[in-house]
């Protein structure tokens, strides 16, 4: 079981530096849609035996982050009519290098958090720190609106991973809430993306930093 | 020492003499297949090697010495790194840390061949000479990153010893470096997503351009030396994944098949992917070096 959950958590690290790295908006998404499937399958594993609430999270996880976001999301990236990231704060490129060194440096140091519920040697941790960093470099080098929706969703996923350390501590209700938000909150970008574009002929955030029109 | 590893060894440089021609032969086999034609003749890369003997040399008159040695010294170079991976285990040379020296053998070639596309002074060359380098750049830390999440678990600087030890738990390592391998492979021997051995267009071509001006058997030599460092990067993928076994003859069967089924794979990818944009690679190739690094992470963690 160990080396499998291991194998899935490389597998999202990848996923990472590969949505990082490109700048194509469908295949961003794509990547994601994937990241959320590969993780729906970690509730079953982190821990021994398979119970009723780790199925329910898993098949909640599926259906959200592996189809309905994602579904939402082309459906939004058809209405704005772009399909890549032109020109991010930071080339593709270097933010894929900036994620790999998230990467290491996560993996150097998680061995030294002091989380009682942790035992130092799986990849849960490392994992989870590298893609809620590499969810924070999306959100914030990105300007497209659609691009940090995406950076939100891996940033996201990053908090999902780490929930597994607490898989014991945290109640159904409350996993089940975060990804209802989750839900939601993808639901309202995406009007909102339909909005700017109608108002400022782009999704450029940096429109959006000016109160008035001067 | 006794007479089967003898032997042994004199198959392993006998394949490494005779085999790679052949690779590319079975590239354009499955190429021309993908593509419903028939396709040469497996064999035709030897005889193109046998035509290209017969003729005469030409040189420009710019040139000056480094033109003509270039592909000698790329050519033996290319061979000592093969040496150095024998396809059973047990090579004829090996040393500690001779892994430096395997991916420094492959820069020294490197180097004598954009040194001699300098040398001809034509401005193409010099194009393809700065793009190879480049590239280079970026494939050199993803080898060693591979590399030394070998030495890490196994114990050794010796290929040797390296390639025999088995992964154990680092079977995420292995993907990752076996991913990132394959694509310096790619890089390294020019192969489509890169670059396109066929085509003789000047403003697509990096590794064909730098050899443009190179005729008869010296031009011989630096095909023979491509295909033979197609053959020694296809060997340490396949020994990288592959599992050794006990018997050493049953480990050269193995890892031959494994040898053509890499060149099978490689013709599969020159028929369905299109050549990455030349301002895409560098991103490509950094992608495989960070995943290498990322599995010598999780090797030595």
């Amino acid at each position: 079981m160990g080396s499998l959950l291991d194998s899935l958590l490389v597998l999202v690290l990848v996923l990472n530096l590969y949505a990082l790295g490109t700048s194509r908006i469908a295949v961003v998404i794509r990547v994601v849609a994937l990241q959320g499937f590969v993780l729906a399958a970690l509730p079953l594993l982190a821990h021994g035996e398979i119970g009723a609430e780790s199925v329910i999270i898993s098949v909640a996880a599926v259906a959200l982050k592996a189809v309905i976001i994602p579904m939402m999301l082309f459906r939004a990236l058809r209405d704005v009519q772009i399909r890549r990231e032109v020109e991010p704060l930071i080339s593709t490129g270097a933010s894929m290098l900036l994620g790999g060194l998230g990467a290491a440096l996560a993996l150097a140091f998680a061995k030294n958090l002091p989380l009682t519920a942790h035992d130092g040697h799986s990849l849960i941790v490392p994992a989870a720190l590298a893609t809620v960093l590499a969810g924070f470099l999306l959100l914030t080098t990105r300007l497209k609106a659609i691009s940090q929706v995406l950076g939100y969703l891996v940033l996201e996923n990053g908090i999902f991973i780490f929930g597994l350390v607490l898989v014991d501590a945290v109640p159904l209700v409350v996993e089940i809430g975060a990804l209802l938000d989750l839900v939601v909150a993808i639901f309202v970008m995406g009007i909102l993306l339909g909005h700017i574009r109608r108002e400022f002929s782009s999704i450029d955030t940096r429109a959006l930093s000016a109160l008035k029109e001067d | 020492m006794n007479a089967s590893t003898v032997l042994g060894q004199v198959v392993d440089v006998l394949a490494l003499l005779l085999v790679p021609p052949l690779l590319l032969g079975v590239i354009n086999r499955v190429k021309a297949k993908a593509g419903g034609r028939r396709g040469q003749p497996l064999l035709q890369a030897y005889r193109d090697l046998a035509r290209l003997l017969r003729k005469g040399l030409v040189f420009s008159e710019t040139t000056t010495w480094i033109f003509r040695a270039a592909p000698i010294v790329t050519l033996v170079a290319t061979l000592l790194a093969g040496l150095l991976i024998p396809l059973g285990g047990g090579g004829p040379v090996g040393f500690e840390g001779d892994l430096i020296l395997f991916v420094y053998l492959f820069a020294l070639g490197r180097f004598f061949t954009t040194a001699a596309a300098l040398d001809t002074g034509s401005p193409f060359e010099g194009m393809g000479a700065a793009r190879e380098v480049t590239w280079a750049a970026l494939t050199e830390p993803a080898v060693f990153f591979v590399l030394i999440s070998l030495a890490s678990w196994s114990d050794s600087l010796s290929l040797d010893t390296m390639l025999l030890a088995p992964a154990g738990p680092h079977a995420a390592t292995l993907v990752l470096s076996a991913a990132g391998l394959f694509i310096v492979l790619l890089v390294e021997c020019s192969r489509v997503p890169f670059d396109d051995p066929n085509t003789h267009l000047e403003l697509t071509m990096v590794h064909e351009v730098m050899v443009l001006d190179h005729s008869g058997p010296l031009f011989a030599a630096v095909l023979y030396g491509a295909a033979m460092k197609l053959f020694i990067l296809a060997t340490l993928l396949v020994r990288l994944v592959t599992p050794h076994l006990a018997d050493a003859w049953a480990t050269r069967g193995v890892v031959l098949a494994g040898v053509l089924a890499v060149a099978v794979v490689i013709g599969v990818v020159e028929s369905t992917t299109a050549r990455v944009r030349l301002a895409r690679i560098p991103n490509l190739v950094s992608g495989a070096a960070l995943v290498t690094a990322v599995g010598f992470l999780l090797a030595v963690r």
